[in-house]
């Protein structure tokens, strides 16, 4: 048993070492987040109030985007040098592999977009208390981007031109969780929605993401190799 | 004959040589029978005769749903029961899925224009059909992208198992979304208690797109047993020169 939680640990070092070393490391994910929301004034202008109505949606949507994009590498390298096959050979389950490789993204690029969050969301002219609430449903809810992702990820290793086709497949399913974040997020502001009911619908959503992207992303990657 | 009969792909082509022409038959006579009953059905008292467009758009929406089931099923065909001609059908299913979900959201486009006066509204069963639209394209993009056709339905069958959870996830959340964010309601429009005189050319228009459906299903799982036969015929040839 001890040797799994050994095996899980070292599997945990490795991926947050080589997702903090290698393209830019974690931070490419918060320069991207960064990008995206400078890039939504250029588009629907400088309007404060405006922005500030909309702002946890253009952040959760750039959590979203950060996060997707760089998920479609989590396997992809690891099947290139020929790791991939060896885990998939050992005696730990895949799915608790997938699981650890999962966590060890979200800690490494999922984490810090949450961090980031109130400070690019002085930006769009949130209020403090909006602030606080879009960084704590992303929080609860980049984990299960995270997880629906790598399934999409595990789709993905197989794929030479995957570009877009990753995203596009792995979308769709993300949509409930961003209707609830940005649901909680305004239902923290204030409004008629108590702050419980989404938020507590949105920690469902990542808590079933937990157990349902670790499986089908095993399957995918058992079954999927030749 | 038995169901595990069919998993060789001769006999299941000479089932369906047998069957295709009775099926077409059955198909444009249900066809002819529906239409006509479309024709002949009366007026609705609120929409007058535009109401004749949910015989072509309703039996598309059961349909757009009914196939991803289908797939479904012949996912867990493929990963459980490892039947041969499983991701034969999954595969032949999702254009016409799409087609037919396709079809359903440009018909109530047409039929809302009249009636609710805009071509698109984002109330939660429009949103949710746009999202199976979209995952029944990303599924035929899957499709096309692996070349090994036993890989690429392994990882398809997957996919289709995860969206077919998802939907009623995808529904049920888009009804969340749609109460908190627009509390204002949408124009409703024939409810479930409509007059029996609409009802029952409703019913055989969708039995006549059902049969369209499974017609055109075998008659593309035939073209892609044949496509699989001349791909391994050209890859023989190439490995003996």
């Amino acid at each position: 048993m001890t040797a799994i939680i050994t095996a899980l640990a070292a599997l945990f070092t490795r991926d947050a070492r080589i997702a903090i070393r290698i393209g830019g490391g974690a931070m490419i994910g918060v320069l991207f987040f960064l990008t995206v929301v400078t890039l939504v004034p250029f588009a629907i202008g400088p309007d404060l109030a405006l922005l500030r109505r909309i702002g946890p949606a253009i952040l959760w949507l750039g959590a979203l985007l950060a996060s997707l994009l760089t998920l479609d590498r989590l396997f992809a390298s690891d099947h290139e040098d020929g790791s991939l096959d060896l885990i998939l050979m050992g005696r730990i389950p895949m799915e608790i592999v997938v699981l650890t490789k999962a966590v060890a993204h979200w800690v490494t690029t999922g984490l810090p977009l949450v961090v980031a969050s109130p400070i690019l969301g002085l930006f769009l002219n949130l209020e403090p208390v909006a602030l606080g609430s879009t960084a704590l449903t992303l929080l609860v809810g980049t984990p299960a981007l995270t997880f629906i992702g790598v399934v999409g990820a595990a789709l993905a290793v197989a794929l030479r031109r995957g570009g877009l086709l990753m995203p596009v497949m792995v979308l769709p399913m993300t949509i409930p969780v961003l209707i609830f974040g940005v649901a909680a997020t305004n239902a923290g502001v204030g409004g008629t929605v108590p702050f419980a009911t989404p938020f507590t619908i949105l920690c469902a959503l990542t808590l079933m993401s937990a157990v349902i992207g670790p499986f089908a992303a095993a399957a995918t990657l058992r079954h999927g190799m030749e | 004959m038995a169901l595990i009969d069919l998993a060789n792909p001769t006999r299941f082509l000479a089932l369906v040589e047998r069957v295709l022409p009775w099926l077409v038959a059955a198909t444009v006579l249900a066809f002819a029978i529906g239409l006509r009953g479309a024709f002949l059905a009366p007026d609705d008292y609120q929409q007058g005769a535009t109401v004749k467009i949910m015989y072509i758009h309703v039996p598309n929406a059961w349909l757009s749903m009914a196939v991803w089931g289908v797939m479904s099923l012949a996912a867990l065909g493929t990963l459980v029961w490892r039947h041969p001609l499983a991701d034969v059908a999954a595969k032949c299913a999702a254009p016409l899925g799409a087609s037919f979900t396709f079809l359903a959201l440009v018909t109530g486009s047409l039929w809302g224009r009249p009636m609710w006066g805009t071509y698109w509204v984002w109330d939660a069963r429009l949103t949710s059909v746009l999202v199976l639209f979209l995952m029944y394209l990303g599924l035929i993009a899957l499709w096309r992208t692996i070349d090994d056709p036993a890989r690429a339905g392994r990882a398809a069958a997957i996919l289709t198992l995860v969206g077919a959870v998802n939907l009623p996830v995808i529904r049920f959340s888009v009804d969340w979304w749609n109460t908190l964010h627009q509390p204002a309601s949408v124009f409703r429009m024939g409810g479930p208690t409509i007059d029996v005189s609409l009802l029952i050319p409703l019913f055989v228009m969708g039995i006549a797109f059902t049969l369209l459906f499974l017609t055109l299903h075998l008659a593309a799982m035939r073209n892609e047993i044949m496509r699989r036969r001349v791909r391994t015929l050209l890859l023989t040839q190439a490995e003996r020169a």
